[in-house]
């Protein structure tokens, strides 16, 4: 690339009046949302068909297509708005691909059956933002990653993009930057909620030869993907924050700032965008030498992780940057003091640089505005699991549980009941029903044995067994333990000994107070977060659903019938049409029966694997409590 | 093992920092899609790194694989997002499928089976991932198709 750096504000206040100029706000533009989701759906393929019928067309000229990075409503993928008008077409498919064209953007038609229908009103919704998934939200940093193309500078700055950089640069003291994020009450959102502010000023205030700013996308929690959908769909607005950051800790000094992006491996994407981002700053002079013409120098490289969750902990993480295995480190010293290689380093989470740039922008006053008393802002929550909107949702802190799974999240497909909703990852806890009305902010979650964690939140159905759950996350966490504390890697493992006898109808009844006392151990004796946080899974279910583990030990029955060991199929007469879908799926043969007639499983073959369950289309094979022979003891059975 | 001067590039990409070993590993599994022993010998040897220490490396990353792995790769995701929808049930379809479990690689080399933490993409779980492409809303006969088909392309190449 061979463009003029950008020297001074008014550059890039004049290079931006030229990219918007060449835009001309009614000129028709799809844009085809290309986040990991909607790619696996296969937008890719979309995106080249519309580019093809576009040319058949001789309309190349008139329409742009524009590919973003993820919208935050992956269930409706692919999904494709087309601008100017805002009309919202999800599950696009390859055929639906030139009536689009033809109807939609020659003629200005809406095309019925791709757009979005509300399941609870039955309304067909032709505009994105009338869509209750997104009308609800409050996108202040996802709004831009259905705007931009990530690959693209020019979009980044035609949308504001690196404004708040140069103000900071330009127009603000380092002291006046740490002092802003101070008072917007911006908390980091990784998980501890440490009030960004004042580990800015720390570091700032601590000495050191050289400072280190470090990005945390090391994002490892399963069922969380905001950071790596704001990494892939808008990386120069981590960058900026990133600059911010370095500017507020290092500015007006003599010692060295270096800068390190440490991302997930899973995440190509993202590692490739934010690649591309830094590359086309440096060569705007955004980035590296002599920033925007401010004499401010600062430069940030990427490291892959190695696939260990524990290097999210900002000390293991600092190991691993060291080139050594990431077990993470006793913080006598705080990192802001003594961190990669002993020197002062910050280090935050994507999102929460994500929102630096908009603090500057708008001011701190207009951040402290949204939110409640301890925490400020948005934040953007996963919501996944059994939900029927499972997406990223972008809400100011305090809304309620029940407003974004329900409103939001509209609700528990195929008409089955909410059981709990999980949040905080591996460290969190599963809240129950009663605690839907529950505001959701760093405290109040806390309190209740749960955390916010960096905003998973799974949803569970009555199909889910909360035994399995716990279970689920101790095999999860004896994975990944680094080993370094007994009580962790120990803990841990006898924990889920229990746990998993208790699944197979073998728990003793002191079962249930020995876990207790293994995870006040665990919670108490481990060096890091992994550790201390690692019992809540067992002990949140414990506190808000102790008949189930109540139900396996004493009765050896699994009331959402998921554990395997205490269920068998049964297959029901009434229901059977003999189509014989299952036997044919049936790996062990143990399914027999005549063409047409009521189909039978032979128990001493069957092992439990749920093939038939899968395939069968007149819901005949039920799952039920091992041993009772009339009809189903279980409360649920799990949808497939 | 790598010829010698594919591994010097990979340390000169890196600046034959021991700090950049994470990056210099991941480099070489590119190339061979494993760690082969004779490699990380020779690693340990220009960067003066204890071999002691670049096998801790080695076992504590999950991204490093000390055996060879098969020609096709199948990541069968285990989020959390996907464990409630059933992810377990379209393991054991797999792992009946191949004939290997979670985290081996059959004997033929044709075929590894992975599970991963989460691959965030949760809308569309269950998910598995066979050589790089998605694969969503999976069932277990689902899952055993996709398998069979690409057995098929490549002439009954035998999975298990």
């Amino acid at each position: 690339m061979n463009q003029e750096r950008i020297s001074s504000p008014e550059g890039l206040a004049l290079l931006r009046q030229q990219l918007q100029s060449r835009r001309t706000a009614d000129k028709p533009c799809i844009t085809v949302c290309s986040g990991t989701g909607c790619q696996a759906y296969g937008c890719q393929a979309v995106t080249a068909a519309f580019r093809e019928e576009l040319e058949k067309r001789d309309l190349s000229d008139q329409v742009d297509i524009l590919t973003t990075g993820c919208h935050g409503f992956c269930e409706r993928g692919p999904v494709v708005v087309l601008q100017p008008q805002g009309i919202f077409y999800e599950r696009m498919k390859l055929k639906d691909v030139a009536e689009v064209v033809e109807e939609t953007i020659a003629k200005g038609e809406v095309i019925d059956r791709l757009l979005y229908q509300d399941p609870r009103t039955g309304e067909k919704i032709v505009h994105e933002r009338d869509v209750p998934f997104y009308k609800l939200q409050q996108r202040e940093i996802l709004s831009m990653n259905g705007m931009i193309d990530p690959t693209s500078i020019e979009d980044y700055i035609a949308v504001d993009g690196y404004s708040a950089l140069v103000k900071a640069l330009h127009e603000m003291t380092p002291d006046e930057i740490v002092d802003a994020i101070k008072q917007s009450g911006l908390r980091g959102r990784g998980g501890a909620g440490f009030p960004t502010g004042r580990k800015w000023e720390g570091c700032r205030r601590a000495e050191g030869e050289i400072k280190y700013v470090i990005c945390n996308a090391d994002e490892g929690d399963p069922g969380a993907y905001m950071d790596r959908s704001v990494m892939e769909g808008n990386p120069h607005s981590v960058i900026e924050g990133m600059i911010i950051a370095a500017y507020a800790i290092g500015g007006h000094r003599r010692h060295g700032l270096e800068g390190y992006i440490y991302v997930r491996n899973e995440y190509p994407l993202a590692v490739k965008n934010a690649g591309l981002a830094l590359e086309t700053a440096r060569s705007y002079g955004l980035l590296g030498e002599d920033i925007a013409g401010s004499g401010f120098n600062f430069d940030i490289q990427i490291r892959r992780g190695g696939g260990a969750f524990v290097c999210g902990e900002s000390s293991a993480l600092m190991q691993s940057l060291q080139g050594n295995v990431g077990e993470p480190q006793a913080k006598y010293v705080r990192s802001v003091e003594k961190g990669l290689w002993n020197q002062p380093t910050t280090l935050n989470n994507v999102e929460t640089l994500a929102n630096v740039p908009l603090i500057i922008r708008r001011g701190w006053e207009w951040y402290a505005g949204i939110g409640t008393e301890g925490s400020k802002g948005t934040k953007i929550f996963s919501l996944v699991g059994k939900i029927n909107n499972t997406g990223l949702v972008e809400v100011p802190m305090g809304v309620t549980l029940r407003e974004i799974i329900f409103d939001i999240g509209g609700g528990i497909p195929d008409s089955k009941e909410f059981k709990a909703v999980q949040t905080g990852g591996p460290s969190g806890g599963c809240l129950p029903e009663n605690m839907l009305d529950l505001p959701v902010d760093f405290d109040e979650l806390a309190k209740v044995g749960s955390m916010m964690g960096s905003g998973g939140m799974i949803v569970m159905d009555e199909g889910t067994c909360m035994v399995d759950i716990a279970r689920y996350f101790l095999d999860f966490l004896k994975e990944e333990s680094c080993g370094k504390c007994v009580p962790c890697r120990e803990g841990i493992a006898r924990s889920l000994e229990i746990l998993n006898r208790i699944c197979q109808g073998k728990g003793r009844p002191e079962d249930i107070d020995l876990l207790e006392e293994l995870s006040e151990t665990v919670q108490g004796f481990s060096l890091c977060a992994l550790g201390q946080t690692a019992p809540n899974p067992v002990l949140s279910t414990l506190k808000y659903f102790r008949h189930e583990y109540e139900a396996h030990i004493f009765e050896e029955r699994c009331p959402a019938g998921v554990c395997k060991a205490l269920i068998e199929y049964w297959i029901d007469p009434e229901l059977c049409t003999g189509c014989g879908a299952c036997t044919r799926v049936c790996p062990q043969e143990a399914i027999t029966g005549e063409k047409k007639t009521p189909h039978t499983v032979t128990r001493s073959e069957c092992i439990k694997c749920g093939a038939c369950y899968d395939v069968c289309r007149f819901e005949a094979i039920t799952i039920r409590s091992a041993g009772v022979k009339a009809a189903p003891a279980v409360e649920a059975v799990e949808a497939p | 093992m790598l010829e010698t001067a594919t591994l010097e590039q990979i340390l000169e990409r890196h600046e034959r920092d021991p700090a950049n070993i994470i990056a210099i590993l991941q480099d070489i599994q590119t190339e061979v899609n494993w760690l082969p022993e004779e490699d990380l010998r020779y690693v340990c040897a220009e960067l003066e790194i204890p071999p002691s220490k670049m096998m801790a490396l080695a076992t504590f990353y999950r991204a490093f694989s000390l055996k060879p792995r098969g020609k096709h790769i199948v990541q069968a995701c285990l989020g959390t997002a996907c464990h409630v929808r059933g992810a377990v049930r379209i393991l054991g379809a797999i792992e009946r499928d191949l004939g290997i479990e979670g985290g081996q690689t059959d004997e033929d080399l044709q075929w590894t089976l992975e599970t991963v933490g989460c691959l965030g993409a949760c809308a569309l779980g269950p998910i598995v991932v066979v050589d790089g492409e998605y694969h969503g809303q999976m069932t277990s006969a689902k899952a055993t198709r996709v398998l069979q088909r690409i057995k098929k392309a490549e002439g009954n190449g035998s999975g298990a």
